[in-house]
C-alpha cells in the first residue's frame, strides 16, 4: 500500500502541516462530532411556518379540479399554493425545464407535487394537505420502458429522452468465441442520511433568500428565480449543512415550494422532508436492462462488442440525457475494445424519476460488461483476472467514442495491484460474522466462501462540449487567508481539501473558508467526481495568483529575486539570492491586502457526432475491485467478508479523506449489489423507508483494503483525479461475480434477492444468456 | 381524553383503560410512535407504562418464568433471565438495534400482534400464557388464543396485557430468522424450536409465514419421535430434514415486498431443519 | 414555535430534565416526539431526524441510561427522566470527549449526520463494554446508519478511543 507523503508534491514547495497529501483534519468535524453543525433542516427563524406538499397518489391521473379551500379554513393555515399561484414558470429540470413544480392538468408518477401548504406546526400542515381536494381522473399508467418507447406520448416532448448509438470499427467483425447476456439493474437510491430541508425568508427587495442542502446553489438560483419570476440577483441562496447527497440533491426538490411559499406569505418558511417524502422527492438511479454479446479469439482478445441498453428514465427527464451517454460510452468497460456497435435509450414513463446517482451510467452498464467478461473467461478457459489484463486499456488506446485516452489511465496497474493484495483470514466462530448475522440463522458448515473480480472506469467532469467552470476567490488580508467558493460541500471533504490548497500554495496553517452562496460566481455541481478538479483547481489559481502577488510586492520592496522568494509558515522567507528576506505575511497585508477572484476550466470538450464518436470526455478513472463473499447457499444470504481495491487516484491529495470514499462507495456497491431497490408496484414505491428500503449496516461491509495507483494525470490541478465515484462501480459486479462462483448462478439481476442465490422459484436468478 | 396518563400501579393502568379505551396504549412506541410520527394514527390520548411499578421485569415461579409486559428485549438478554429462557434471549438479539430492544417490549410486541414480531414465535413453541387484567379481574389466555390475526388480537377494550408467563427452558431451544440484511432487519421468516427433555416433547414456532405466529404440530410430533431421549439426540440425521419439510408444510405465507411466499417457505425449512440438528446432534456426530 | 395553532389535543405542560437541566415545556401537540420537542421547542438539534422510525439511529440519546432512538418516544411520556444528547456528552461547551475526538481525528466524519448519533451509541458502547471486539462494536453500531464512510473510519474510531483509554488517557 502506498504511503502518501506530506507536503508539497509539485514543486510549490512551503511543504506546510496540513498541506496537499496530508491527512489534514476536517475542519467542520469539531461541529459535527458535538452536535453543533447546521443542517438545513436545523434551520430556525423567528415568525417561522411550516412547509409541507401534496404528493400524487397515482402514477398517471388527469387532474379534474383542486380544491383548496378546505385546507385553508384549517386553523393555523396561512397558504396554499398551486401552478396558478407561480408567478414565473411553472416549469423546472437541471438540464431541461419539462417538469412541472405542481402538476395541474395531469400527473405523470406517484409523489409528483399538487400543491403545498405553509402553516404554524407541522402536523397543521399535515392536516391541511389531507384537506385538500383533488379530483382525479385514473389512467392507466405506462410502466415498462419498451412499452413506452412504442406507446404514445406521456409529455409533450415524447417519451424518449434520448436515443444514441456509437459505433466503431467494422460492425460485421466477429471472432471464434461468443458470449451473450442480458442483465437487469432495478432502482437504487442515494438514501442520504439528511433528508431534504431548507429555509426560505422574503427579503425586503421583494426577493428570496433560500438555504437549502443542495449540489448546485447556482442552477437551482437559476430555476427559482424562473419560477418565481424574478431576476436571478433577488434570488440569494446560501448553502445549509448537507446531509449527504450522492447525486439525490442535483436536481431541484422543495427549492421552488419553499421560495413560493415565503414570496406568498412573507414570513419565512421551512421545509423538512420526511424519508418518506425524501424517496418520493428525489431522483433515483435508473433501472436499466441490457444485452450485451461479445465475441474474441480463442485466447480471449476481443473481437467485437455488441450491447443495447435501456434506461428507465421516470416520469422526467432530469440528467437522463447525460446518463444514457455515459451508459453508451462506457459499455464495454476500459477493454480495448475495435469493434462495437452500442444502442443506447433513455425512456419516460410513469415511473419515478431518474437522474444522477454516483458513479452516473457507468454503474449499470459495468454489472454487464464484468458478468460479460467472466463468461467470456470461462468460455475461453482462462483465468478472469488474465483475460482482463489481456485487453485493459491504457493511455493511447481509443474509447468505443474513438477518442484517444491522453491522460493517465493505469487499467492493468489496478488489476494487477488489487490482484495482489492479501487475502482475508479464514471465517471466524462468531455467528454475528457469518452471512445472516443477527438473524442467527447460518453455522459455521452452512457457509461457502468465493470471490469475485471486477473493474470498471467513468469519465471525470462534464462532457460533450458543456462549458464547464468553476469560480474561487482568495483574500490574504493581515496575514489572514479566506478562500471563498460555491463548491457545496455535501460530506465529501472538499473544505478539507480548499484548506489544503491554501496552506500548501500559501504557506500558511489557517485557512478560513467563506459561507458557500450565490454571491460569488457558480463552482458548478458536486457531482461527477470534478470538484478536486474543477473547484481545487479554482481554489489553486485564485491562492497562486495572491502569492505571485505577494511575492511581486516583496521582490519590489527588497529588492530581492522573485524566484528566491519562498512562502513558508505565515512568513516570506529568501531561498539562496543576494538579498535575504524574512517578512510576515501579516507585514505584507498589513495595509493592502492581496486579492483575486478567478475562474478555472477544463480544457474543451466536443458533441458525439451520430455514429457516437468524437473528443467527448475530459479525463478517465479507473478501479478495480476484488470481492471475497461467505455465502450461506441454501438460504441465499451473503456477508461479503473483504472488498480488495487498487483505485487511479492520479496522485491522492487527502489520504484519510479518499480512504473514506472508497469505503463509503463500496457499501454503496455491496448495498446495489445485495439489497437495495425502490421496489415498485403499479409506479408506486412500496418501500419508501428505512425500515423496507435497506442500506447496509455495520454488519454488511467488508473489510477494505486499499491500495492506490498513483499516475499523475497531466492536465489535472496536482495531478489528483477525483476518487469519489470508482468505488461504487466495479465494486457491485466483483461481490455478484464472488456469489456466482459460490453458488453456480447466473445471477445476472442486482439486487439479488435471496431467493435467487437459494435458487427459489422464479425470484430474479435471471435467464441464461 | 386529551393528555398523557402516566399510571404507577397495574390497578391506576386498568382503571385507566376502563376510562379511556380509546386512548392508545404506550409501551416501547417502537411500533405506535412511528405511525404517530407518519401521521397515520390519530393520538386521542395516551396511556404510557413506562412508569407502571411491577410491570417491568420478570419473576421465576416454581417450573415458570413470568415476565412483565413492560420487560424489554434488552432486559431478556440478561443472563440470568437467559440461562432460563434461552430461546427468548436469542430472539431478542435478533430484534432490531441497540436503540430498539432497549425500548421494545414484550408486551408491546403481544399488543402489535404483527405475524413478524420476533417474540412472538418462541411464545408459540413455548406454548406460553398471557395474563390480561380489566376491572372485571385477571384471565389468561393461550398465546395462540390471543393473537387472532395479523394486528388483532382477542383484547378486550378495557383489557390491558400485565405479562406472559413461560416455561422455564428443559432442553435445548433454538431461534433462527432470515431477514434481507444482516442486521436491523424485519423477519422474512423466523422460527422458534424448543426441546423439552423432561417431558419429551418438542415445540415450534413460526414468524412470519401466516397471518399469525404458527405453531407446527405434525413437524413437533416427527420429532418427539426422532429424537433418542436417553441421549437427546435425533436417531437418524436425515430427521433434521424431514422435519424442516413438516415445518414448511405448516406454513401459510404470502408474497410481499420483502419476499416471495416460496422462499419463506424454503427458508422455513431450512432454518427449522438446522434448529433441530442443532439441538438435538445426530449421535454419529457431525449434524445433517 | 411560539404563538402556533398547535393541533389538538394539546399536551398539559410538563417538564423534562435533559443534560441536567430542566425544561419546561408548554402547549405542545400531544404525540410530539422527544426528537420533535428535543430540537424544535428546547433549541437542542443535535440529535438528527434521519427516519423517524427508529431505524436509522441518528436521533440516538440515552434515557435513564439506555440508548433509545428518540423519534420513538413519546416527549409528554418521558416526564421523570433523565435525558442525555450529544450536547450533553462533553463537560463544558466548546470541550470534546474523547470519543468525538477519535471520530475527527480518523476520519470517521463525513457529512456528519449520522455522526451525533454514533457518538452517542459509541458512549452507551464503550460504557457498557470497554474493549470490545471488532464483531461487538458492528452488532453495537447496527442500528445506526452511515450512508457516506462505509463504517470503516468508525470503526476505526472506536478502536483509537478504546486504545486512549486503554492506555490510560483521558477517561
Amino acid at each position: 500500500m502506498s504511503e502518501v507523503g506530506t507536503g508539497s508534491r509539485t514543486g510549490v514547495g512551503t511543504g506546510t502541516p496540513g498541506g496537499v497529501g496530508t491527512g489534514a483534519p476536517r475542519p467542520d468535524g469539531g461541529p459535527k462530532v458535538r452536535g453543533e453543525f447546521a443542517f438545513s433542516g436545523d434551520l430556525w427563524a423567528d415568525g417561522m411556518l411550516w412547509g409541507a406538499t401534496l404528493r400524487s397518489p397515482h402514477a398517471s391521473a388527469r387532474i379534474r379540479s383542486i380544491d383548496v379551500g378546505p385546507a385553508l379554513a384549517v386553523p393555523g393555515v396561512v397558504a396554499v399554493v398551486t401552478a396558478e399561484d407561480l408567478p414565473g414558470s411553472r416549469y423546472y429540470g437541471l438540464e431541461h425545464r419539462d417538469q412541472p413544480v405542481f402538476a395541474w392538468e395531469v400527473v405523470r408518477y406517484v409523489g409528483e407535487p399538487v400543491a403545498a401548504v405553509a402553516a404554524d406546526h407541522p402536523e397543521t400542515a399535515r392536516r391541511a394537505l389531507a384537506a385538500i381536494v383533488v379530483d382525479y381522473e385514473v389512467t392507466t399508467p405506462v410502466l415498462d420502458a419498451e412499452e413506452a418507447l412504442v406507446g404514445p406520448d406521456l409529455h409533450p416532448d415524447g417519451n424518449t429522452f434520448r436515443h444514441m448509438w456509437v459505433r466503431r470499427g467494422d460492425p460485421d467483425a466477429r471472432g471464434p468465441v461468443v458470449v451473450e447476456g442480458t442483465y437487469e439493474l432495478g432502482m437504487q437510491d442515494q438514501a442520504f442520511m439528511g433528508p431534504e430541508a431548507g429555509l426560505a425568508r422574503p427579503t425586503p427587495d421583494g426577493g428570496i433568500d433560500l438555504v437549502v442542502s443542495t449540489q448546485w446553489l447556482h442552477n437551482d438560483r437559476d430555476q427559482v428565480a424562473e419560477c418565481l419570476g424574478l431576476p436571478p440577483e433577488r434570488v440569494r441562496l446560501s448553502l445549509g449543512g448537507v446531509g449527504g447527497a450522492f447525486g439525490g440533491r442535483e436536481d431541484v426538490s422543495l427549492q421552488v415550494h419553499a421560495a413560493l411559499l415565503a414570496q406568498v406569505t412573507e414570513r419565512p418558511v421551512k421545509v423538512v422532508y420526511s424519508r418518506e417524502e425524501s424517496f418520493l422527492g428525489h431522483v433515483h438511479r435508473h433501472p436499466a436492462r441490457i444485452w450485451m454479446r461479445h465475441s474474441a479469439e480463442p485466447d480471449g482478445r476481443l473481437v467485437s462488442f455488441e450491447a443495447r441498453i435501456v434506461l428507465d428514465g421516470g416520469a422526467y427527464r432530469s440528467s437522463s440525457y447525460h446518463v444514457v451517454a455515459n451508459a453508451a460510452c462506457f459499455a464495454a468497460g476500459p477493454y480495448v475494445t475495435p469493434n462495437a456497435v452500442v444502442e443506447g435509450v433513455g425512456v419516460r414513463t410513469n415511473n419515478p424519476p431518474c437522474g444522477a446517482m454516483r458513479g452516473f451510467g457507468a454503474v449499470q452498464v459495468c454489472f454487464a460488461h464484468e458478468a460479460q467478461m467472466d463468461r467470456l473467461a470461462a468460455a475461453c478457459d482462462v483465468d478472469p483476472v488474465a483475460l482482463r489484463l489481456t485487453n485493459a486499456m491504457a493511455s493511447g488506446d481509443r474509447l468505443l467514442t474513438g477518442q484517444v485516452v491522453d491522460g493517465a489511465l493505469p487499467v492493468a496497474e489496478v488489476i494487477r495491484a488489487t490482484a495482489a493484495l492479501p487475502l482475508p483470514p479464514a471465517a471466524g466462530s462468531e455467528p454475528m460474522g457469518r452471512p445472516g448475522a443477527a438473524g442467527l440463522t447460518t453455522d459455521a458448515g452452512d457457509v461457502v466462501r468465493a470471490t469475485g473480480f471486477a473493474v470498471g472506469f467513468k469519465n471525470l467532469m462534464y462532457a460533450e462540449g458543456y462549458d464547464d467552470d468553476s469560480h474561487a476567490a482568495c483574500r490574504l488580508e493581515a496575514g489572514l487567508v479566506t478562500v471563498t467558493c460555491a463548491a457545496a460541500e455535501v460530506g465529501q471533504g472538499f473544505v478539507t481539501l480548499a484548506q489544503q490548497i491554501a496552506r500548501e500554495v500559501l504557506g500558511v496553517d489557517d485557512v478560513l473558508l467563506a459561507p458557500a452562496d450565490t454571491a460569488i460566481g457558480s463552482a458548478g455541481s458536486t457531482s461527477a467526481s470534478r470538484q478536486t478538479w474543477m473547484s481545487g483547481g479554482a481554489v489553486e489559481k485564485a491562492c497562486r495568483e495572491v502569492r505571485a502577488e505577494v511575492v511581486a510586492r516583496v521582490a519590489a520592496a527588497t529588492g530581492a529575486a522573485e524566484a528566491d522568494l519562498r512562502l513558508r509558515a505565515g512568513r516570506v522567507v529568501s531561498d539562496g539570492g543576494a538579498v535575504p528576506v524574512d517578512l510576515s505575511l501579516a507585514a505584507v497585508t498589513a495595509e493592502e491586502p492581496v486579492e483575486a477572484s478567478v475562474r478555472f476550466q477544463h480544457r474543451t470538450t466536443f458533441p458525439l457526432d451520430a455514429d457516437g464518436q468524437g473528443d467527448a470526455h475530459v479525463s478517465m478513472a479507473c478501479a478495480a475491485h476484488r470481492a471475497v463473499v461467505d455465502v450461506d447457499p441454501d438460504l441465499g444470504l451473503v456477508r461479503v467478508v473483504q472488498v480488495a481495491t487498487a483505485q487511479d487516484a492520479g496522485r491522492v491529495l487527502n489520504p484519510t479523506a479518499a480512504l473514506g470514499q472508497v469505503e463509503g462507495g463500496i457499501s454503496q456497491g455491496v448495498g446495489l449489489a445485495t439489497m437495495e431497490e425502490v421496489v415498485l408496484a403499479d409506479g408506486a414505491p412500496r418501500n419508501a423507508s428505512f425500515t423496507d428500503y435497506l442500506i447496509p449496516t455495520t454488519l454488511d461491509v467488508p473489510e477494505v483494503v486499499v491500495d492506490w495507483v498513483e499516475v499523475p494525470e497531466p492536465d489535472a490541478p496536482f495531478g489528483a483525479k477525483g476518487v469519489g465515484e470508482p468505488p461504487v462501480i466495479s465494486s457491485t459486479p466483483a461481490v455478484v461475480a464472488a456469489v456466482r462462483a459460490a453458488t453456480g448462478r447466473p445471477l445476472t439481476r442486482v439486487p439479488m434477492a435471496p431467493a435467487a442465490v437459494a435458487g427459489v422459484g422464479d425470484a430474479g436468478d435471471g435467464e441464461e444468456g | 381524553m386529551d393528555e398523557v396518563l402516566l399510571p404507577t400501579t397495574v390497578d391506576e393502568l386498568v382503571e385507566g383503560r376502563a376510562a379511556h379505551p380509546d386512548a392508545l396504549l404506550l409501551a416501547g412506541g417502537t411500533d405506535l410512535m412511528v405511525a404517530v410520527n407518519a401521521g397515520t394514527l390519530p393520538v386521542p390520548g395516551v396511556i404510557a407504562l413506562r412508569a407502571v411499578d411491577g410491570l417491568r421485569g420478570w419473576r421465576r415461579e416454581g417450573d415458570e418464568v413470568v415476565v412483565g409486559a413492560a420487560t424489554t428485549y434488552a432486559d431478556l438478554l440478561a443472563p440470568d433471565v437467559a440461562d432460563l429462557l434461552p430461546g427468548m434471549a436469542q430472539a431478542s438479539r435478533t430484534v432490531g438495534s441497540p436503540q430498539i430492544r432497549s425500548t421494545g417490549t414484550l408486551g408491546g410486541n403481544l399488543g402489535t400482534a404483527s405475524p413478524a414480531g420476533d417474540a412472538l414465535p418462541v411464545l408459540v413453541a413455548l406454548g406460553a400464557t398471557v395474563e390480561l387484567r380489566s376491572p372485571g379481574g385477571t384471565r389468561s389466555l393461550p398465546v395462540g388464543e390471543l393473537l387472532t390475526g395479523p394486528k388483532r388480537t382477542a383484547l378486550a377494550p378495557d383489557e390491558v396485557i400485565t405479562s406472559a408467563r413461560l416455561p422455564v427452558a428443559r432442553g435445548p431451544q433454538q431461534y433462527r430468522k432470515v431477514g434481507v440484511r444482516n442486521a436491523m432487519v424485519i423477519s422474512v421468516a423466523s422460527v422458534a424450536l424448543a426441546v423439552d427433555v423432561e417431558a419429551r416433547t418438542v415445540g415450534v414456532g413460526l414468524g412470519s409465514v401466516g397471518p399469525v405466529p404458527l405453531p407446527a404440530p405434525d413437524a413437533c410430533a416427527f420429532a418427539v419421535d426422532a429424537v433418542d431421549w436417553a441421549t437427546g439426540a435425533l436417531h437418524d440425521p436425515g430427521a433434521a430434514d424431514r422435519f424442516g419439510e413438516l415445518a414448511a408444510a405448516a406454513c401459510s405465507p404470502i408474497d410481499d415486498h420483502r419476499s416471495t411466499a416460496a422462499y419463506r417457505r424454503h427458508a422455513v425449512r431450512v432454518l427449522a431443519a438446522r434448529a433441530l440438528a442443532t439441538a438435538c446432534p445426530p449421535a454419529t456426530g457431525a449434524a445433517a | 414555535m411560539s404563538g402556533a395553532t398547535v393541533p389538538t389535543p394539546v399536551a398539559p405542560s410538563y417538564v423534562l430534565t435533559v443534560n441536567g437541566t430542566e425544561h419546561g415545556v408548554d402547549a405542545s401537540w400531544l404525540g410530539e416526539s422527544l426528537l420533535h420537542v428535543l430540537r424544535e421547542r428546547l433549541g437542542l438539534p443535535g440529535s438528527k431526524a434521519g427516519c423517524e422510525q427508529g431505524e436509522c439511529g441518528s436521533c440516538s440519546v440515552l434515557v435513564d441510561g439506555d440508548l433509545v432512538c428518540a423519534c420513538l418516544v413519546l416527549a409528554a411520556a418521558a416526564v421523570g427522566t433523565e435525558i442525555t444528547t450529544v450536547e450533553g456528552l462533553a463537560d463544558e461547551r466548546g470541550t470534546f470527549t474523547d470519543v468525538q475526538q477519535a471520530f475527527v481525528d480518523a476520519g470517521a466524519v463525513q457529512c456528519g449526520f449520522c455522526t451525533p448519533g454514533l457518538v452517542v451509541a459509541v458512549h452507551d458502547l464503550l460504557d457498557r463494554v470497554p474493549e470490545p471486539t471488532d464483531l461487538e462494536v458492528r452488532e453495537a453500531l447496527s442500528g445506526n446508519l452511515c450512508r457516506c464512510t462505509g463504517y470503516g473510519r468508525v470503526v476505526a474510531a472506536v478502536e483509537a478511543a478504546v486504545a486512549v483509554r486503554t492506555s490510560g488517557g483521558a477517561p
